[in-house]
């Protein structure tokens, strides 16, 4: 029987009024969140995560140490208001430390671990809302939280899902959409075309794979530009604020430019 | 690439692009829900060259309107209300009723959330290529989205959005006409809001825009057009026109359904299922609900409650004291209520109807002291109807101008109410008001029913269309067609496209390397095959052969032509396909599933010509086992077409033994191809016979049902001429086990290629309690037993039914056990369990249908999807959704049944033809033996086997008398239709002999198989 909501009807018209090749609404929050080093509030339609970054810093646990390069602790965190059903998740919860296992490994190859040896970066993935796309908008915060802490990166990674429904695929689905047809969240680092994540829960078949992949992968590249852009702004105003304030010191000229 | 951006949602209006609603889930928890909604200026408005919009469509909607309709002479569109969908569809879909419709999506969702039939209807209507529909999505165009109000109910909130909508194309089309100085005031044509809804009316005047009740909107359309259309308007609509009659005041009929059915269904109470009518008794009915063995019974009109055979209902089971059994006599509707008038439903007149009809209902109950009583129920509410257009025609002493003679008085548009008779006795007649009843007189008509008020003994229906004179063959086939729900329209040019380009002239292309319709096929043009058919078949869609191995086995192959290279996943002619399901057999007619040059020339795997096959090879031990199996697509080139008698003879027949070919060489080498040919064919019987033998002894039934031939006079009159018995042959048998073989061997294959979507058909084992009846007559009239435990052992107890005086008594008792089994359906093989997968009268733990693609569409699925399994093609993938799978083959089911039972009553329309063009010609009466099946108290019911086609005999009842437990109806002796003076006991399973005739009913026209008993006594005098 199906559910009663058309994921697409025959205008071309998602059941929220997108078409098949938008994404949703996105905002980003920069702005200083307590006491952390880089902090970021994504929003992907309804879906909202608060992700805070600490570090790099002194490892807590000695047997966590390398000697080479830092460690990246995730730590996921689901608001029991986040959902339509009020619910508390344990942090044990196998499906939590998954995501947190996967964002982790996602990021690994990306953050330059190795210039800080014996040390530990900590990423709190908080999340406050959810209507799909979930790990998408982890990640994405995630690079967002990462860049605003000042921790090199070899490129962003923009995260994406697609799905496929009857033929026709489709962008950044809600969470009606997620329930209904099956989906692939892909993660690309825009700049060289690399792809950190790919992860499905659901069957896809083989041959509507490639098509989606290749989609949510130009989809990556339209949301890198919109990150890059909030990064951009919120740098800019940092730099015009430190203009902007009384000079310490002798003030000269040429200190400034070499941010 | 396609173009991906980000749609963009202002913070500041939240309110309006965020939905929160509440939801309850089934366990009773509250659930707060945030949907969000994106807001555009890019929907369309769908006018031809608007300047107003961005992407102005090419289509649709006429720039000017619509400028016949007098009211609105500067051009209009209409914009219905849901109601008017949800109601008068019949008038919204007919070819008369043409001005431009915009169709809002706010009216769209909310038909489909009240009835998904309707709904689907709609889209047809969206994509019929003579209407003028546009479907505007307001709720997504950012100025004439609404949010619900406080205080506000979700109807109010849609009346409002479809009031904004229409205000909105109002000023929209303003702006795209622009008053120019110099020029003439452009013309500017009017949105009409079509809406039943008086209050709607109200606040659209107020408001500035046009509103129309649908009533007042045709009235004034072209007279001619008008008086056809307003026909077509729906009854339920009336009591707000026609206020005349106050509704209060009349005694309800019928106790109201109660609102409390949900409650009542999960506590147990109540229960849920099918209403089926009863074909002998229109007061009596029954429910088959999952809890009680049997079925459970409804009897009398108060206990049916307006049900409509085939709707769901929910009943509530009566006190064990009340229960009754299943009624013993025949109760006609037509006998009974013959003078009730349509108009009077609550006169003191009807009495003696209401008398008649308790005293039907009361004999009943006195049976079932005797009788063990069967759980009785009544129907306390209806869930959804089954209303679809029914075949009716008028009785011509139903009008009050007494009768055709004058119906020169067909000018007079006065507004008569009419009963609408239908066809099947399984319906109630229909009340239908029309301004055209002296041209129904005589004529076959399609009627819709509207609603069923519980003042009314009968249904309110409107007159749909005519569809021909009773009795002409047109209207009847076509009347037959749309009982069924069968779709015989011409192929539209849309789907005609995907045929190949070169039409009748396509030929398989020259074999090459580099070719594409070669790649991955076999060359098999070399091999002798064959195929066998019944006369005149023209779609040929299997072919065989057969040849010994050099190591002592035999390879065997079945060639099926490969539509599927044809018919693409997702194209125009796929969906139709789908849509229609199956081909359809008429007696004089076959509805194509696929268009005729397939059909019957490029997928028919005609003799000595090139096509195309989707092969079945096996290599056969000389006992019929399989050593191997393999699947290729393939090109053939029959040798020969036989029919059944053909290959039979040339089965017997050792050579050709004509003198004159014997000299010439040329027949030696005839001779020598034709000897090959002949060999293949006992080869392939040889196996058939052991196929056969060892599919018996696994266990599969040899089932009958009555099956007649008819022998048409000549091609172009379609005059029946005779009837017979269809004869077998042992060649139909050939074909048809190396058919099963090659279903289930490939039934295998794409079961293991794909387990969760693979197209298999099943045929569950019946209940055992389905035999009841039939084991307990045959024990006590024969004193033989039935043994169901499984259909091995069944089919053994079957063999063993044999009257030694008797030869088609056995065949009579494989007619009945048939009928007490379930049908054979399709299904996805994901989505029931591993378990049930099994054919019951096959004895085959899997199967499906592969053998016939031109006429069956599962069949078509399990092509792609076997070629899929041998990695010819990639599977589309639709094929790999579960619920896509799941839902085709439901209309695949339901086409299947249908078709089927479409056959059989044109089988029967021609036999009851045939038996009058018999009796004309031999000046006397038909006579022809029968057996009893069924007796009842007033009658018996008679199978004549030869003809195919049961009967009904009814007695005066108050003479005979009647054993129920028995099965036996005794006529004394001191009647005066035994001349012997002794009492006569008829039962169950005798011979009789019986008077046929074809009666024209005076007032119905309608021709009707009557019976009456000639032997072992008269019965007319009866």
């Amino acid at each position: 029987m199906g559910s009663r909501v058309e994921i697409l009807n025959d205008g071309g018209f998602r059941s929220d009024g997108r078409r098949q090749y938008e994404l949703r609404d996105m905002t980003i929050d920069l702005s200083q969140q307590g006491v952390a080093d880089g902090s970021a509030i994504i929003t992907h339609g309804l879906t909202q995560v608060l992700v805070s970054v600490f570090g790099p810093r002194e490892a807590k646990m000695r047997s966590q140490t390398m000697h080479d390069r830092a460690n990246i602790n995730v730590e996921v965190g689901v608001a029991a208001f986040s959902t339509g059903e009020r619910r508390k998740r344990s942090r044990g919860d196998k499906r939590i430390l998954e995501m947190a296992a996967t964002i982790k490994s996602t990021f690994e190859p990306v953050v330059q671990t190795s210039l800080y040896p014996r040390s530990q970066i900590d990423i709190f993935v908080q999340v406050l809302q959810q209507d799909g796309g979930l790990l998408q908008a982890c990640i994405n915060g995630t690079t967002l939280a990462l860049a605003n802490a000042g921790i090199p990166l070899l490129d962003f990674v923009c995260a994406v899902t697609g799905g496929v429904h009857s033929t026709s695929p489709m962008l950044d689905l809600t969470l009606l959409e997620e329930n209904d047809i099956p989906h692939v969240t892909v993660a690309v680092m825009p700049k060289t075309g690399k792809v950190t994540l790919v992860t499905m829960e659901t069957r896809l078949h083989v041959e509507r794979f490639e098509e989606i992949f290749r989609l949510a992968g130009e989809a990556g590249k339209v949301i890198h530009a919109e990150i890059k852009g909030a990064i951009r702004e919120r740098t800019s105003r940092l730099v015009g604020t430190m203009g902007s304030g009384p000079r310490v010191g002798g003030g000269e000229e040429g200190a400034m430019d070499e941010y | 690439m396609v173009d991906i951006t980000i749609r963009k949602r202002p913070r500041t209006e939240a309110v309006i692009t965020q939905r929160k609603f509440f939801k309850k889930t089934a366990r009773g928890k509250v659930i707060k829900v945030l949907r969000e909604r994106y807001l555009r200026d890019d929907v369309g408005c769908g006018i031809q060259n608007c300047s107003a919009c961005e992407n102005p469509a090419t289509d649709s909607l006429p720039f000017s309107g619509d400028t016949h309709h007098k009211s609105f002479p500067e051009g209009h569109f209409v914009l219905p209300d849901t109601n008017v969908f949800l109601s008068q569809m019949d008038l919204m879909e007919s070819a008369l009723f043409k001005p431009p419709i915009i169709l809002l999506q706010t009216v769209m969702e909310e038909v489909r959330h009240r009835s998904i039939p309707l709904y689907n209807r709609l889209k047809a209507l969206v994509r019929m290529d003579d209407k003028r529909v546009w479907v505007f999505y307001n709720e997504y165009r950012s100025e004439t989205a609404i949010i619900r109000e406080d205080n506000e109910s979700p109807n109010d909130r849609n009346d409002r959005g479809i009031r904004r909508a229409a205000e909105w194309y109002n000023t929209h089309i303003g702006l795209s006409r622009p008053v120019i100085r110099g020029q003439a005031k452009p013309k500017i044509p009017t949105v009409v809001l079509l809406t039943e809804d008086a209050a709607n009316r109200k606040k659209a005047e107020e408001s500035g825009i046009a509103a129309s009740s649908i009533r007042k909107y045709i009235s004034s359309l072209p007279e001619s057009i008008a008086a056809q259309l307003l026909d077509l308007l729906s009854a339920a609509d009336d009591n707000e026109i026609e206020p005349t009659r106050a509704a209060s005041g009349r005694q309800a009929m019928y106790p109201e359904a109660k609102s409390v059915l949900q409650a009542g269904l999960s506590t147990g109470k109540l229960h849920k299922g099918h209403f089926n009518a009863s074909t002998y008794n229109y007061l009596q009915g029954s429910v088959s609900v999952p809890g009680y063995p049997k079925p459970v019974l409804l009897i009398g009109r108060e206990n049916l409650n307006r049900a409509v055979h085939g709707d769901m209902v929910v009943i509530d089971i009566l006190d064990e004291a009340k229960w009754g059994v299943e009624g013993d006599e025949v109760v006609d509707q037509e006998a009974t209520l013959k003078n009730d008038d349509a108009d009077s439903d609550e006169d003191e007149e009807n009495d003696d109807v209401i008398r008649q009809e308790a005293k039907a209902v009361r004999t009943s109950e006195a049976m079932a002291q005797q009788k063990e009583k069967q759980p009785t129920g009544r129907v306390v509410g209806i869930i959804k109807r089954n209303w679809r257009p029914i075949v009716c025609h008028v009785d011509a002493t139903a009008l009050p101008s007494a009768g055709p003679a004058s119906s020169t008085s067909a000018s007079t548009l006065s507004t008569q109410t009419l009963l609408a008779h239908p066809t099947s006795t399984l319906l109630p007649r229909i009340r239908i008001r029309t301004r055209q009843g002296p041209a129904l007189v005589n004529k076959k008509i399609l009627v819709a029913i509207d609603a069923w008020s519980s003042t009314s003994r009968y249904p309110d229906g409107h007159f749909v269309r005519v569809l021909g004179d009773v009795g002409g063959e047109d209207a009847e086939r076509e009347g037959l067609m749309l009982e069924f729900g069968i779709s015989y329209g011409a192929f539209g040019s849309a789907i005609l496209g995907c045929l190949p380009p070169e039409g009748d002239s396509w030929v398989v292309p020259p074999k090459s390397d580099d070719n594409v319709a070669w790649k991955g096929r076999e060359d098999l043009r070399d091999l002798t095959i064959c195929s066998i058919d019944p006369p005149n078949c023209q779609d040929i869609d299997d072919a065989l052969h057969a040849r010994p191995l050099p190591n002592g086995n035999i390879e065997a192959g079945v060639h099926i032509a490969d539509v599927s290279n044809f018919v693409h996943a997702d194209t125009p002619m796929d969906t139709e396909a789908a849509a229609r399901g199956t081909t359809v057999y008429l007696v004089d007619k076959r509805i194509d599933m696929l268009p005729a040059l397939l059909g019957t020339n490029l997928c028919s795997l005609r003799p000595n010509v090139e096509r195309l096959a989707f092969s079945v090879i096996w290599e056969l031990t000389s006992e019929a086992e399989i050593v191997n199996v393999r699947f290729t697509k393939s090109v053939i080139k029959s040798k020969s077409a036989f029919t059944y008698e053909e290959a039979q003879l040339r089965k017997r027949r050792s050579v050709c033994n004509c003198p004159p070919c014997l000299m010439s060489l040329t027949h030696l080498l005839f001779r020598s191809r034709q000897d090959e040919l002949t060999t293949a064919i006992r080869l392939l019987n040889t196996l058939a016979r052991k196929l056969k033998a060892g599919r018996m002894a696994a266990g599969a039934l040899n089932l009958a049902s009555p099956e007649v031939k008819i022998h048409l006079d000549s091609a172009e009159s379609s005059d029946p001429i005779d009837v017979e018995q269809k004869e077998m042959r042992e060649t139909n048998s050939l074909v048809e086990e190396f058919m099963l073989l090659a279903n289930i061997s490939v039934a295998r294959k794409i079961w293991e290629a794909f387990p969760a979507t693979a197209v298999l058909r099943r045929h569950l084992p019946p209940p055992r309690t389905n035999f009841d009846k039939l084991k307990d007559i045959l024990q006590k009239r024969k004193g033989m037993t039935l043994d169901v435990s499984s259909s091995g052992a069944l089919a053994d107890s079957l063999d063993k039914c044999i009257d030694s005086n008797e030869p088609a008594f056995n065949t009579l008792v494989r007619i009945m056990a048939t009928r007490c089994m379930l049908s054979a359906e399709y299904f996805c093989s994901g989505s029931v369990g591993r378990d049930t997968f099994g054919h019951y009268g096959l004895a085959s733990p899997i199967y499906t249908h592969f053998t016939s693609p031109i006429r069956r569409y599962a069949d078509v699925l399990a092509h792609r999807q076997l070629s899929a399994a041998i990695g010819y093609s990639s599977l589309h993938a639709s094929l790999h959704s579960k619920p896509h799978v799941e839902r085709i083959l439901e209309v695949v089911n339901r086409r299947h049944r249908n078709a089927q039972m479409a056959g059989r009553a044109s089988v029967e329309y021609y036999v009851g033809l045939a038996l009058k063009g018999r009796g004309e010609r031999e000046g006397k009466q038909v006579t022809e033996e029968a057996f009893v099946i069924r007796t009842f108290r007033n009658g018996l019911g008679v199978f004549v086997s030869k003809l195919g086609i049961e009967g009904l005999v009814m007695f005066k009842r108050d003479i005979t008398q009647f054993d129920a437990d028995n099965y036996t109806v005794t006529i004394p002796g001191s009647s005066t239709a035994v001349p012997s003076g002794q009492d006569v006991t008829i039962s169950v399973f005798d011979k009789v002999v019986v008077n046929i005739e074809v009666e024209k009913d005076k007032n119905t026209q309608k021709g009707k198989v009557k019976m009456t008993l000639a032997y072992p006594i008269d019965s007319r005098a009866l």
